[in-house]
């Protein structure tokens, strides 16, 4: 049992919670991951470690309520008990031989997994630039500590409502064409995005980082769910990532696959809906 | 004077009409008479041909004598003595390549229901067999890393000795490939959690969600501690084809499909983890892995469920029973086919999966007859679903964070003859050494890496 030390709400989708885990805490690093399991008919759900605490014993997660168990999750509060939490699990971000400046890019709720490796970047010296891209205004998350653990932070929207308007690319694209010179980039959040950044960055010559999230249930190599080519090879990202080089990563079949169970996750949202009051998302 | 009946008496069964629907368990436990009427057949040979084909030595005509007397607890401690699993054994352990292949009245007729009269030992002292007295602590304390059949058996032996053992196990639940492989209706998963909690009133401490080599290495179980380790981590790497089509939606490995199904009990409405529901499956691989996904699909809904086979019956792996039981249920086997391509639909979805004839040629130098594909016949089979169950291979989660443990080329450990691996102080065991392989013969290497752990304990002092 895994008690839950604090929650916040990040907005009206994305919750923040830090979990008492003195084990996972230890040796948790950025781009690792842990599986939680709400309570015993629960499914196996992979999470980000967002941040972590070794002397606390904490590690945070932050989440999107969009499944039956993020929305169940979501339903908890301080000092109630997650069942099980297992981690930490996959290889942590290697920082790139050599790199000095890194961009960093986020996607939506994606940030929740580019914050630790910006900050694991800053805190190794390297100069570090954060683009986060979100929708509007309203779900903007994480802008203080992406703030804090960057040299400059570029927030885009969509619409426009805050900061810039335009897609992540845009800004990229023309901090590249300013002059900045990165020696990698990073890129974490929907799958369409990671795609599009990689297609961007491509003709640069830049190396590019991203982080996937397949569908999984153990998450230690034993499903083959999470199987992925990259490289025209066939990786588990579970074991063998959750980060691979984004030039090499087929995206297309990664959202065929992520695509399985999307008619029964359709049922289960709207079968949740009703037994947690009426709650309704987008 | 022994019962001629050259037949096993015949365990009931549900009828495969209703259960290739329901995931009951398939056969009963013989009632006393039946086990009665099946343990006068046991010659009682004096060379006990049987206990030679057991790869623990269960003292078959022994408890089977007991049997006769009517004397069922004596039998089951007589059966405990070697095995710490016989509810487990004699429902899964193959026995007509064990004791069974052995028995003398096997020559003529059927050889005696061994592994029927096991069951039916453990399920009729499943609630009567007193909880077992907990030992007094010997001091030492022994780290054991996987809870499938090696780490159970070896956790056992050990805490019968009086050491404070404790298991790690990755998952959320206690019991390895008895929990998330082996479906409901061939071993209930009650049953295999009173093994676990028997475990538990020796005092064995388990500790679940545990990976180890992530959370805690090896190395830092000896800094915690424990004077010995054994690593038992099964091997739970699933192997795909490599053909075409293998990332298409629809295609499983057996261990995602059966753990969804075992583990998570997707097929219960009331849980949450999804499992993907099919007109028609191809399942590839003819081991008991292969008839376990088979058969779970059909309990799933499927209306059409194939075994695809790249050799014939007569090679087939899966344990004689489970293959009786799949063509009962309507199975469709597909014999001397293999899978060249998996064919998807605009969606990436599994449309049809297309196949070539083999056929065989003459035994290799194991004895093993292999296959060619003829040219020119490769046709299609119309499925939505494909379940790869061709092998699994061990997990490298453990070698790739331990330094100086040495690995064969298929990534198994190496052991000598006392099970050690190449560190002190760090044995393995089951499938981690074997590669895959039965639930037996790892609780066989876990009863041995337990005897080598004492001794190298006690020497230790």
């Amino acid at each position: 049992m895994f008690k839950i030390l604090r929650k916040r709400e990040l907005n009206s989708q994305v919750t923040l919670m830090v979990i008492d885990a003195p084990l996972i805490a230890k040796k948790a690093l950025a781009g690792q991951f842990i599986i939680f399991r709400i309570d015993e008919k629960g499914e196996r759900v992979p999470l980000t470690v967002a941040d972590y605490d070794r002397d606390a014993g904490t590690v945070t997660i932050i989440f999107q309520k969009v499944g039956r168990s993020t929305m169940l999750l979501g339903e908890l509060n301080e000092g109630d008990y997650i069942l099980d939490v297992v981690g930490p699990l996959g290889v942590p971000t290697e920082i790139p031989e050599g790199a000095k400046k890194v961009a960093v890019i986020g996607g939506g709720v994606g940030c929740a997994i580019a914050y630790p490796q910006a900050k694991a970047l800053y805190n190794a010296g390297v100069e570090v630039d954060v683009i986060a891209g979100f929708r509007n205004k309203d779900i903007v998350i994480l802008e203080d500590e992406m703030r804090a653990v960057s040299k400059n932070l570029y927030v885009t929207t969509d619409d426009g409502s805050y900061g810039t308007k335009g897609f992540v690319t845009d800004k990229l694209k023309e901090l590249i064409d300013a002059g900045n010179k990165y020696d990698c980039v990073i890129a974490i959040g929907p799958v369409p995005m990671m795609k599009f950044v990689c297609a961007v960055i491509k003709p640069y010559g830049i190396k590019t980082i991203v982080s996937l999230n397949p569908i999984m249930i153990d998450g230690t190599g034993m499903c083959g769910g999470c199987r992925v080519r990259v490289g025209g090879k066939i990786k588990y990202a579970c074991v063998d990532g959750p980060d691979f080089d984004g030039h090499e990563v087929d995206f297309d079949e990664l959202m065929h696959r992520n695509s399985a169970y999307r008619e029964q996750e359709q049922h289960d949202r709207e079968h949740i809906c009703r037994i947690t009051g009426g709650v309704r998302h987008a | 004077m022994p019962n001629m009946q050259p037949e096993k008496t015949a365990v009931r069964e549900q009828d495969p009409k209703v259960r290739a629907h329901n995931f009951d368990e398939v056969s009963s436990c013989y009632t006393d008479e039946e086990a009665l009427n099946e343990a006068n057949r046991c010659l009682n040979c004096k060379n006990k041909p049987c206990v030679g084909g057991c790869p623990v030595g269960v003292r078959i005509p022994e408890f089977i004598e007991k049997i006769r007397e009517g004397d069922i607890p004596a039998a089951y401690d007589i059966i405990k003595t070697t095995n710490g699993l016989p509810a487990v054994c004699g429902r899964v352990c193959p026995q007509e390549s064990q004791c069974e292949s052995k028995c003398v009245r096997g020559i003529k007729t059927e050889p005696v229901g061994i592994g029927r009269l096991e069951r039916y030992c453990a399920d009729y002292m499943a609630d009567k067999a007193p909880a077992p007295e907990k030992p007094e602590f010997n001091g030492h304390r022994v780290a054991i890393v996987g809870s499938g059949p090696s780490g159970l058996s070896c956790a056992s032996d050990l805490a019968k000795l009086g050491y404070g053992v404790t298991v790690f196990e990755a998952f959320h639940t206690a019991g390895g490939v008895l929990m998330y492989g082996i479906p409901e209706f061939r071993l209930p998963k009650a049953t295999v959690q009173r093994e676990v909690d028997g475990l538990k009133a020796l005092g064995v401490e388990i500790r679940t969600d545990m990976v180890i080599g992530k959370i805690l290495s090896v190395d830092e179980l000896f800094e915690q501690g424990y004077e010995a380790v054994f690593i038992g981590t099964g091997a739970g790497l699933p192997n795909f084809m490599g053909i075409e089509g293998e990332s298409l939606v629809g295609v499983f490995s057996a261990n995602e499909y059966l753990t969804r199904t075992n583990l998570m009990k997707a097929y219960l409405d009331d849980y949450d983890t999804p499992i993907s529901r099919n007109r028609a499956i191809a399942v590839v691989g003819g081991g008991n892995v292969a008839m376990d996904a088979a058969r779970s699909a059909l309990r799933l809904g499927a209306d059409k469920v194939y075994i695809v086979y790249r050799r014939s019956a007569e090679e087939m792996p899966a344990r004689r029973e489970e293959v009786h039981h799949a063509v009962q249920e309507g199975i469709d086997f597909r014999y001397l086919t293999n899978p060249v391509e998996i064919l998807g639909d605009e969606n990436g979805r599994v449309r049809a999966i297309r196949c070539q004839k083999m056929e065989l040629t003459e035994p290799d130098q194991s004895g093993r007859r292999g296959v060619k594909p003829i040219a020119g016949s490769e046709f299609e089979i119309d499925v939505d679903a494909v379940i790869m169950a061709i092998g699994t291979s061990p997990n490298p989660l453990i070698r790739s964070t331990t330094p100086g443990l040495e690995t064969n080329r298929r990534g198994c450990f190496v052991v000598d003859e006392n099970m050690l691996t190449s560190r002190e102080g760090v044995y393995a065991g089951g499938d981690a050494v074997t590669g895959a392989a039965t639930v037996i013969l790892a609780m066989g290497a876990g009863k041995s890496a337990a005897a080598a752990i004492d001794e190298y304990i006690r020497n230790k002092k």
